[in-house]
């Protein structure tokens, strides 16, 4: 039996607004316990919600960004359950009628070779509150209450079951990820909880149009752990089918010590909410003015950006995509690509393998990038002008990502002695002397021996300390070798 | 003097008759006095309401003085004062000790008001006799035997015993207006979103309205014009441009159409009330007004989508009581569901336990739609019935309740009946409407009679003018129980 597995994802966005979505209190991360909760988070008796327009105006952003529609009115709801870290006893959120409505994210899944892309559609997207957090250590037997985090603003997005693998849901998580920082509306930190993923899988025949009965895990607050607990679940799922049992619809946890899901609680232990409109807060209307503005604000998409880097440089879709992961990565290439336009695929290459390996083997961000833009173009420069061969400039940019002068790539180069040398007298001096001095592999060349070439070109490039240029050095020697 | 209307006190303040601080040592005593017959006040605290005084005094020497500077108000137990012992008439929060004002009590504060106690109140405004406060019931001043109304009880018995001039309410239902006819005084609820609720603890917040209680219209507008305002802590609160609401009392009536709705005059009134309310209509006839018959279809669908919409939003907003964070919380408990239960269930008292078990039961899944859309539908048809009546009149008036006090305990075992006791004030709070009660005379066994003055949205100053031509025809206002020999 062929199984496919469907997927579907709600994506918590914390809002990067200064301030709470219903109080004036700060958002910062890490403050010290309840430091940063007011008496509206506290729930005092009497207080009362106000909305933070600023949070508002990231959830239009979003909508904008992917084509959805903004709904006006919106209706803000209460989902009413008893927990300590949620001090009203409900969770103001929105239920009926979300401020975004429908849109949809452009995917690309799989690596270099086998790249395809995907539309993933959105259902709707709502703003709401987020819980404090219960502090289970330190209190012996008893609980402490964190509510710095209380009335943080989150926008809830919610897709289709539209991904088919937990590629493709790791690529559209990716995706979200760097849309939201692309438009600023959230600054993905995963290990803070600004992001964080719900997933809800079910698995059914290839074939078949009718969706299986799902299981919800939560929590997922990395894409490696989307990636696991997704591949675990519908493994699970598969082996309860094809052993005849049925499954059943629950929340489950991903435990990643173990790597496996297990349940949190059935359908049946489910809550009733009891939504309804909360009475302190008006439906939220939002003027075609507002929206308007909002767009006029709006940056250039990533999804634009992508097609502009294949169009105007030539690019794969593959390095395109990578080039506009983010909106800093994406401007790093094009302030390096500024200054040499006609090398777009060399600028390209090396920001993904060197740039980005390096960034990536320290952990630096690539605004952290000791190297800037426009040292990195200056070093490719002389790659292409021949100053330097590729080889070199590896060692360069070494140099440079210790800010050895400056990060000057023509200093670095000239007091190492790196230039290559393309003097062709010289280099046929050389290769004369080369020569001369090994007539037993000159012999074997002509007696047809491959290797014999390379062991006189090693030899060349050794006596220049590799500052020859390969190809000079090759073409050089078959003529000699040939008159 | 503890007889006086507000005006006559700001004038005596004014002209350095008297200090705040007189005025304030003078009502202290008398509530230290009367308070044990009456059980009016929940808090009484000298030594603040004292630092209020002086500093009304200091206020006034500067030349700083306003209409309510220096003069003792009474609050009800629901806002939030900071400092002061806030219970909503509840064991919930019999310790809860506010560390803030409500907009309300911030703006009575502003004008140097002097804060002379918190008044007693059925428990979270759930009520309509003050039987449910935690603090035990409140007497009428009329008659010790029965009940001052509810929820706004121990203000209206404040302002009737003359313990206060004046005293603020909240009306959900009928809170200010159904105590105030009991205690035959005056009293308004204002329109949705005129004054804060900032601070003011939530019983049903899409009904839940603050306004004054006092002896006259002319207070009622004094009072008014304080607490009206807009507050940008409270999403409901309305920004309009602000009013004097003593502008029209002096406004002659001649020409006013007065829209008297059939519905209200008819089987479940008694009839020394009906009496008391058509001797009060001809007494508008004389002053120039003319009568209109019209009819509110729906408005007998008031009480059950109240009693379906008001514990829904309850049931929701009491949940904060948790006795997780301040509050009441059991003694001993085993786990955190065992705290919740336990601490609720001594927290709070039998009616609130009901409504609570109402609205949650009407927003629960598969009955939401039956129960809580259905009354949302039909709050609509009953806001519709009052523009309709509108449009034939300038305002409508009726009996503020079906009957005078009743004696303690003759409805406390029976919601239902008590219920009823808002039957004529409870579709104003679903339209959203002011409405306003002020006495008109006396029912068997000398019980006083409320007239229920309703306006359209924003014709608060013309029913203060529409009263206070009433008042100065007649004298029920003024009149004070026979008990209160004294004065």
């Amino acid at each position: 039996m062929q199984w496919e597995i469907v997927i579907g994802l709600e994506v918590h966005t914390q809002l990067s607004t200064q301030s709470k979505i219903f109080s004036g209190a700060p958002t910062r991360f890490g403050a010290a316990p309840n430091a940063q909760a007011c008496a509206v988070d506290i729930a005092l008796p009497g207080v009362l919600p106000v909305l933070n327009h600023g949070a508002v105006e990231r959830a239009i952003r979003f909508g904008l960004s992917v084509g959805a529609k903004i709904n006006s009115p919106s209706i803000f709801a209460r989902k009413n359950y008893f927990y300590p870290d949620l001090p009203k006893g409900y969770q103001i959120s929105q239920y009926e009628l979300p401020v975004v409505a429908g849109g949809s994210v452009k995917i690309q899944v799989g690596g270099a070779g086998n790249q395809y892309e995907k539309t993933i559609r959105l259902t709707r997207a709502h703003l709401e509150e987020d819980a404090g957090k219960s502090l289970h250590e330190d209190f012996q037997g008893m609980t402490g209450i964190d509510l710095n985090r209380a009335g943080t603003p989150l926008l809830e997005i919610v897709s289709e079951p539209d991904m088919r693998s937990s590629d493709e849901a790791v690529a559209f998580a990716k995706s979200l990820h760097s849309l939201v920082r692309w438009i600023d509306i959230c600054d993905g930190n995963m290990q803070e909880g600004s992001f964080r993923c719900d997933a809800n899988v079910s698995v059914r025949l290839l074939g078949s149009d009718r969706l299986g009965t799902r299981c919800e895990i939560k929590n997922l607050n990395s894409f490696r752990f989307l990636e696991k607990a997704i591949n675990y679940e519908a493994r699970r799922q598969i082996e309860i089918l094809e052993d005849g049992g049925t499954i059943r619809q629950e929340t489950r946890l991903y435990d990643s010590d173990k790597n496996e899901t297990r349940t949190m609680r059935s359908k049946e232990d489910a809550q009733d909410y009891r939504y309804f409109p909360d009475p302190d807060l008006l439906p939220l209307a939002i003027s075609e003015d507002w929206i308007n503005h909002v767009r006029t604000m709006l940056p250039q998409l990533p999804e634009v950006r992508r097609s502009n880097y294949i169009t105007e440089y030539g690019l794969s879709s593959y390095d395109a995509g990578v080039l506009t992961s983010s909106k800093e990565m994406a401007s790093y290439f094009e302030r390096t690509v500024e200054l040499l336009p006609a090398q777009a695929k060399l600028c390209a290459n090396w920001i993904m393998s060197e740039v980005n390996g390096r960034l990536h083997k320290e952990s630096l961000d690539i605004a952290q990038c000791p190297v800037t833009p426009a040292q990195l173009s200056l070093l490719l420069l002389r790659v292409s002008d021949g100053t330097i061969s590729g080889k070199t400039a590896k060692d360069v940019f070494d140099a440079m990502w210790r800010i050895e002068c400056n990060g000057d790539a023509d200093l670095i180069i000239e007091s190492k002695g790196l230039k290559q040398i393309s003097d062709m007298s010289e280099i046929e001096k050389l290769i004369d002397d080369i020569l001369a001095a090994n007539p037993q592999q000159v012999s074997d060349y002509h007696s047809g021996k491959e290797k014999a070439f390379n062991s006189l070109v090693g030899q060349a490039m050794k006596a220049t300390k590799g500052k020859a240029n390969p190809s000079q050095v090759n073409d050089l020697l078959k003529k000699k070798l040939a008159g | 003097m503890l007889n006086s209307t507000l005006q006559q006190l700001s004038t005596l303040i004014a002209e350095k008759k008297i200090s705040s601080v007189e005025l304030t040592n003078e009502f202290l005593s008398r509530v230290k006095a009367q308070n044990p017959v009456y059980n009016a006040f929940i808090t009484v605290n000298e030594e603040m309401s004292l630092f209020q005084a002086h500093a009304a005094d200091a206020m006034i020497a500067s030349g700083q003085g306003q209409p309510l500077t220096g003069i003792p108000i009474a609050q009800k137990d629901i806002f939030c004062a900071k400092g002061w012992l806030t219970t909503c008439g509840s064991k919930m929060l019999s310790n809860f000790i506010s560390p803030y004002d409500a907009g309300v009590i911030e703006r009575f504060n502003t004008v140097g008001a002097v804060n002379i106690g918190k008044t007693n109140m059925d428990e979270f405004a759930m009520g309509s006799s003050n039987e449910t406060s935690f603090y035990g019931p409140v007497r009428n001043p009329w008659d010790i035997t029965t009940v001052p109304g509810g929820s706004s009880g121990g203000s209206a018995c404040a302002v009737a015993a003359r313990m206060a001039p004046a005293a603020t309410g909240t009306d959900t239902g009928g809170s200010i207006r159904q105590p105030a006819a009991l205690c035959g005084i005056s009293g308004i609820k204002p329109t949705y979103g005129l004054v804060s609720r900032y601070g003011m603890i939530a019983f049903a917040s899409s009904l839940d309205q603050g306004g004054p209680m006092a002896k006259s219209a002319e207070d009622l507008a004094l009072m008014m014009n304080v607490m009206v305002g807009f507050d940008t802590r409270d999403s409901t609160s309305l920004q309009r441009p602000s009013e004097d609401y003593s502008r029209d009392l002096a406004r002659p009536l001649q020409g006013l159409r007065i829209g008297l709705p059939k519905e209200y005059f008819v089987e479940g009134l008694n009839a020394d009330v009906a009496s008391a309310v058509e001797s009060a209509i001809a007494e508008y006839r004389k002053l120039g007004a003319e009568t209109v018959d019209v009819s509110l279809p729906n408005t007998k669908l008031s009480i059950p989508v109240y009693y379906v919409l008001a514990p829904a939003e309850a049931s929701s907003n009491l949940s904060r009581f948790d006795g997780v964070r301040y509050g009441h919380r059991a003694p001993e408990y085993i786990g955190l569901n065992d705290m919740y239960q336990k601490s609720r269930a001594q927290g709070f008292g039998a009616e609130v336990k009901r409504r609570i078990l109402i609205g949650t039961y009407v927003l629960s899944h598969g009955y939401y739609d039956a129960y809580y859309i259905q009354a949302q539908k039909l709050r609509r048809l009953i806001a519709q019935d009052f523009s309709e009546a509108f449009k034939r009149c300038d305002i409508i008036m009726g009996p503020t309740t079906p009957t005078t006090s009743f004696p303690l305990g003759e409805k406390s075992g029976n919601p239902v009946q008590m219920y009823l006791s808002d039957t004529y004030t409870i579709a104003t709070n679903l339209a959203g409407l002011p409405g306003m009660s002020i006495p008109a005379g006396f029912g068997n066994h000398n019980r006083p009679v409320g007239l229920h003055i309703i306006g359209n949205y924003f014709a608060e100053a013309q029913m203060l003018n529409v009263a206070h031509q009433y008042q100065q025809v007649t004298d029920w206002h003024i009149r004070i129980p026979d008990a209160l020999t004294d004065l």
